[in-house]
């Protein structure tokens, strides 16, 4: 099932590539049903997952190459399983979102459409090789799209978030060979191995550990971005199509903080727990960061771009706390990011597509003009807020609860990103829809077409849903959220905290030093 | 009898959120007055149904209950689970029964608008968020519905979207309530942290074994930064007298009877914490009784009918945070509950008086409307005695409690209940200025105002409200003790202040509260029953004084000028010079400093960025094989 699932998009490209270049009615709407058909996959993956199971389901392996230990070896838990329903959730949405793409369209579906698979097989893969190939493919069509399909500056932009993840790609290369190396001096056939599971039993000495995991971490740093790698992300989503922002912030920035939660903490345990002042810190200067440079950004998809590097550091300081709670906020403050950042996106480019212009001093008072798109952008801004009974508070409460227990001081300052988070938000929304309304152009919008509120309204219920009840997310992460927590305690001397006296909760985190 | 097992109580919730779903998607369809007819229906029937449920606890046969409704995040012991005590059912009462009556209200006052049943929508989710807020099992729930009402004070003070002050009194009020729940926030993580869970009997009943040295002292100090930003106290007060910007049934529901209270609800709900915490106790109570006078010398310098009645409810706000950081959570509680009649009364009549003068809210345009608007005038009349404490009215026992309470409590306690008998004082004196300048004189109304009483709908309320601001005072006497044998199972091991034992310094201090009151009552009446030129005199006699009090001591542009403008400096600076120059420039530096390399290498190549970093990803890559398989071996 999962390798029918990472294949149907690339399937439907072909598909794609068949229509003829004169029914360009054709290709949008059979893009969108072709990327139906991975959702539908997906739904029925979720389904048939076993709630109570930590580890690998529905696992797959084929030798791909023997004398290099390679193979196609896909599984699915509870860390990657949200990720891919909303993987295959967005596709959908922002091709159908994608109307204002009449330059070469075909070749655009088909970028949209390799990039699908390129996705959902990095968080399926589980040998280091094959999810080496999916995380490079995925360069590729998103460069492709921010690069032809993409605004002004689209060259600058698209090659400055090529070279910028090609370096990260490069050191983790470098790391997953020497992985096999090691592999190779290790087991008694002196066999080279990239398989995930067996690496897992690699005995790796301290020194090594840290190595590889500054490489394995810096690749992914760049990716979720992590200040200060993060420059390349307002750039790219500046430029890029509505469709390419809302994968780009919605998933691409996912595999920076799947990666982190995925292999350096089960690969690198002792690194993971020396490392973790470095990665928390650099977590909460993202939040506090991120959410400052917001605040007065100009343009609209920037200041949602840097309201991203703000709620990223939320999913890392979670990872790094190591504890159950905040773990698991990390992996559903994945989801949940996905689904209102990729909404706020996807409402600024319905915007950009009426006004032409991001510029948040262009417009004023469109809620009167525009009632429906206001109620959607300040939902949505609400659950970036982290309103409680929507998504976004679910993830970060989880994450600031979680990580007091072990990293107090961070969390405190962790938690003033929600008071900054609550200015940029209210103060954007204040200054493009409230007040009179202004200008000509402004005066002559149009709300909402049906098919937009279409494309919204599944991201809505599931803000709310996902606010009310994370439960279905959370009873299928939790076991998996364990697993790796008892990996942690086995490997290495660290004890998850439990509930104490505050005097030790402090005595404690004392030595972590202010964030 | 009928028994409501506590499992149906999550009606008390369903009810107003259903209302607010269905005026959603169909209110407009619906449209008026049917859509605030409904809205009032589902108000009414949570009060019903909370009615019935607590009648146990009326006959001193109910015991506290939990109903747990749904896991929610099961990691930090948070779930939608109702908590239904005495403290609770009391909150609830209070929050549908005036809740319904503004809603009643609100179909007059609000006839016309053309988001008429948007309003409505939104009156109906506060109800729904803030029974949120009191039926809370743990503290994750409870900041569900504190957050939730604070959502729907931003949507209700932007209702008028398209004035700009009101978009941005709006966003300030939010703003503003975060700064103090990052303080609860905080206060959340340190419970957890202790305890293992959020939840409120986990937590109360190991609260004395638990917490030991500063960690309750701490937690209650978080605890009471979250609720000083919800009730508008010092320091952050300053979102409340903006807040006005809203319609006025909003003022009277949100900034007045409920959800303004929520961080005073707190404080009692958290006995058991600052049980352990009488340094976080003293905080709460110096905090109140510094607003309290604060807020009151400011109301007496305002001109605008509702900024008067807004300070005067910061300033009743600190009475009850002095009761409740007194440890008298009964009287603050009762206080609550009268100042919810009497001060939504007050609103409610400011706004019959705002739509009989066309929108004008300028006390100096009014003078003389008692003719005009009789059933106002009593009713308002009625109010503005209640929240002067004259007996027998409402106001007199609660305020009476608290300050023989505090008095009790001795020490430096002593100065805090003398600010508290001084604002009564004052407290008189700027409602009776409000009442005289309103009702009495001669008008002073511009042209064309030809003012009228309002419609039934908005003097019905009124009049129910009056009757409960006169009686709602005797569910507490030192007679009777009627609400503090009905609260006692909510505060069971928590030592509450009393106020003294002897008869006659009860009276004593009855007595000074009382003549503080009419001392007060009778210097506005004096200094304001006569022509605008004599109290305009009156004024100018206090000097530099009154100009602080009108311009409420300058604290907000003092705020601009020490928080906001620094802050946005800050941030232009961050994003405008550290991102785009330094972290950028930096980036961008490698970038130039590698394809320069290049050029170097091989002088007649000008090719692409790409290629450059192709090389320099190789070499890397190389460099990398190299340190890790030598580190390996």
């Amino acid at each position: 099932m999962l390798t029918l699932l990472v294949l149907t998009p690339l399937l439907g490209a072909v598909v794609i590539s068949l229509v003829p270049a004169r029914r360009r009615e054709l290709q949008l709407p059979l893009g969108i049903a072709l990327s139906a058909a991975p959702l539908g996959v997906a739904g029925a993956v979720f389904v048939s997952f076993e709630k109570g199971e930590g580890s690998f389901q529905m696992v797959e392996k084929m030798v791909w190459w023997e004398p290099w230990g390679i193979s196609w070896h896909l599984g699915v838990d509870g860390i990657s399983l949200g990720l891919v329903a909303l993987t295959t959730l967005l596709f959908p949405l922002s091709l159908a979102a994608s109307d204002a793409i009449t330059h070469r369209r075909k070749a655009f579906v088909m970028a949209m459409l390799v990039l699908e698979t390129g996705l959902i097989g990095t968080f399926l893969a589980l040998d280091l090789v094959l999810f080496f190939v999916f995380f490079e493919v995925i360069l590729v069509p998103m460069y492709l799209i921010i690069g032809i399909w993409g605004g002004e500056r689209r060259v600058y932009a698209a090659v400055k978030f090529f070279i910028y993840t090609a370096v990260g790609s490069a050191l983790l290369l470098a790391a997953i060979i020497a992985l096999a190396v090691m592999h190779a001096s290790q087991s008694v056939e002196g066999a080279l191995s990239f398989d995930y599971l067996a690496l897992l039993d690699l005995e790796i000495s301290s020194t090594a550990q840290m190595w590889l995991f500054g490489a394995f971490a810096l690749a992914f740093a760049i990716k979720v971005p992590l200040f200060p790698f993060h420059t390349w992300l307002p750039d790219a989503h500046v430029e890029a199509p509505t469709a390419g922002s809302v994968l780009l912030a919605g998933v691409l920035l996912k595999l920076g903080t799947y990666g982190l939660l995925r292999f350096n903490l089960t690969l690198f345990p002792e690194a993971t727990v020396s490392l973790v002042p470095v990665l928390a810190v650099l977590a909460v200067v993202g939040i506090i960061y991120g959410a400052v440079v917001a605040i007065v950004q100009p343009d609209l998809k920037k200041l949602v771009a840097y309201s991203s590097v703000s709620h990223l550091g939320f999913v890392v300081l979670g990872i790094f706390a190591l504890t159950s709670a905040g773990l698991q906020g990390a992996v559903i403050q994945n989801v949940n990011h996905g689904l209102t950042t990729g909404a706020l996106f996807l409402l600024v480019g319905m915007l950009y597509d009426r006004r032409h212009t991001k510029k948040i001093a262009d417009f004023g008072g469109l809620a009167s003009r525009v009632p429906m798109m206001a109620g959607f952008f300040l939902f949505m801004a609400f659950a970036s807020i982290g309103l409680p009974g929507l998504n976004g508070f679910v993830g970060e409460f989880l994450v600031l609860v979680g990580s007091f227990p072990s990293l107090p001081a961070y969390a405190v300052v962790a938690a003033f990103g929600v008071v900054l988070a609550a200015i940029y938000m209210l103060w954007a929304y204040q200054r493009v829809f409230t007040g009179p309304l202004t200008g000509m152009a402004n005066r002559k919008l149009v709300d909402l077409s049906p098919k937009e509120t279409a494309i919204l309204s599944p991201l809505a219920a599931l803000v709310l849903l996902l606010g009310l009840y994370p439960g279905i997310l959370l009873d299928r992460t939790a076991p998996s959220v364990e697993a790796i927590l008892d990996r942690i305690e086995q490997t290495t001397d660290y004890q998850v905290p439990s509930p104490g006296r505050l005097e030790d909760v402090f005595a404690s985190g004392s030595g972590d030093g202010e964030g | 009898m009928i028994e409501l097992p506590t499992e149906a109580l999550w009606l008390v919730i369903a009810f107003p959120l259903g209302g607010a779903l269905l005026l959603h998607f169909a209110g407009r369809w619906l449209g008026e007055p049917l859509a605030g007819y409904l809205a009032s229906a589902a108000s009414l029937a949570a009060l019903a149904v909370a009615a019935v449920a607590a009648v146990p606890f009326f006959t001193g046969e109910g015991h506290p209950s939990q109903s747990l409704l749904w896991e929610w995040m099961p990691a930090v012991g948070a779930s939608f689970e109702i908590s239904w005590d005495p403290l609770s059912a009391l909150m609830t009462l209070v929050v549908t029964g005036v809740g319904s009556l503004i809603h009643i209200y609100s179909v007059g006052y609000m006839h016309g608008d053309p988001r008429f049943a948007r309003f409505f929508t939104y009156l109906n989710l506060f109800t729904a968020s803030m029974l949120t807020l009191v039926l809370a099992g743990n503290y994750a729930m409870l900041f569900v519905g504190w957050e939730l009402v604070g959502l729907c004070s931003y949507l209700l003070i932007s209702f008028w979207f398209t004035r700009p002050s009101a978009a941005s009194a709006g966003k300030k009020a939010f703003v503003v309530n975060r700064i103090g729940d990052f303080g609860f926030l905080i206060a959340l993580m340190l419970i957890f942290s202790t305890f293992g869970t959020l939840s409120y009997t986990g937590v109360f009943d190991r609260a004395a074994q638990e917490l030991s040295g500063w960690a309750p002292t701490i937690i209650g100090l978080m605890l009471a930064a979250g609720a000083v930003g919800k009730s508008a106290q010092i320091p952050l007060y300053v979102w409340l007298p903006d807040a006005m910007e809203g319609p006025t049934p909003v003022s009277a529901l949100i900034h007045a009877a409920t959800m303004v209270t929520a961080g005073v609800y707190v404080i009692a709900r958290s006995a058991p914490i600052f049980e352990l915490a009488p340094v976080a106790s003293g905080v709460v109570a110096a905090v109140g009784a510094i607003t309290a006078l604060w807020a009151a010398t400011i109301a007496i310098g305002q001109s605008d009918i509702k900024r008067v009645l807004a300070y005067s409810t910061i300033s009743q706000l600190g009475y009850m945070f002095l009761a409740v950081g007194a440890t008298a959570y009964v009287a603050g509680v009762f206080h609550l509950m009268t100042h919810a009649f009497f001060k939504a009364l007050l609103f409610l009549a400011a706004g019959s008086v705002i739509h009989a003068m066309g929108g004008r809210q300028d006390m100096e345009e009014m003078g003389g409307l008692r003719k005009a608007m009789p059933v106002t005038f009593v009713t308002m009349g009625v109010g503005v005695v209640a929240i002067a404490g004259i007996p027998p009215l409402a106001g007199f026992w609660s305020k009476d409690e608290i300050l023989s309470v505090v008095f009790n409590q001795g020490g430096w306690y002593t100065a805090l209940w003398l600010i508290g008998l001084i604002t009564a004082l004052l407290t008189a004196f700027y409602m009776f200025r409000q009442f005289v300048m309103v009702f009495l004189g001669k008008p002073r109304w511009p042209e064309g105002v030809t003012p009228h009483e309002s419609p039934r709908s908005m003097t019905v309320p009124l009049v129910i409200l009056a009757i409960l601001s006169v009686a709602g005072g005797l569910v507490n006497t030192p007679f009777r003790l009627g609400l503090e044998h009905f609260l006692e199972p909510s505060f069971e091991g928590v030592r509450l202040g009393h106020p003294p034992e002897g008869v006659g310094l009860v009276l004593v201090l009855a007595a000074l509260a009382v003549g503080a009151g009419v001392v007060g009552a009778a210097m506005a009446f004096f200094a304001y029953h006569r022509p605008p030129e004599a109290w305009r005199r009156f004024q100018s006699g206090f000097g530099k004084l009154w100009g602080w009090w009108e311009n409420a001591y300058g604290v907000d542009d003092a705020y601009g000028a020490m928080l906001v403008t620094p802050g946005r400096r800050l941030s232009e600076q961050t994003a405008f010079g550290v991102d785009m120059k330094v972290v950028d420039g930096a980036v961008n530096g490698v970038a130039w400093l590698v394809q320069a390399t290049g050029r170097l290498i091989r002088p007649a190549q000008s090719g692409l960025v790409r290629q450059y970093g192709l090389w320099f990803g190789l070499g890397l890559v190389a460099l990398l094989i190299w340190i890790l398989v030598r580190g390996v071996a």
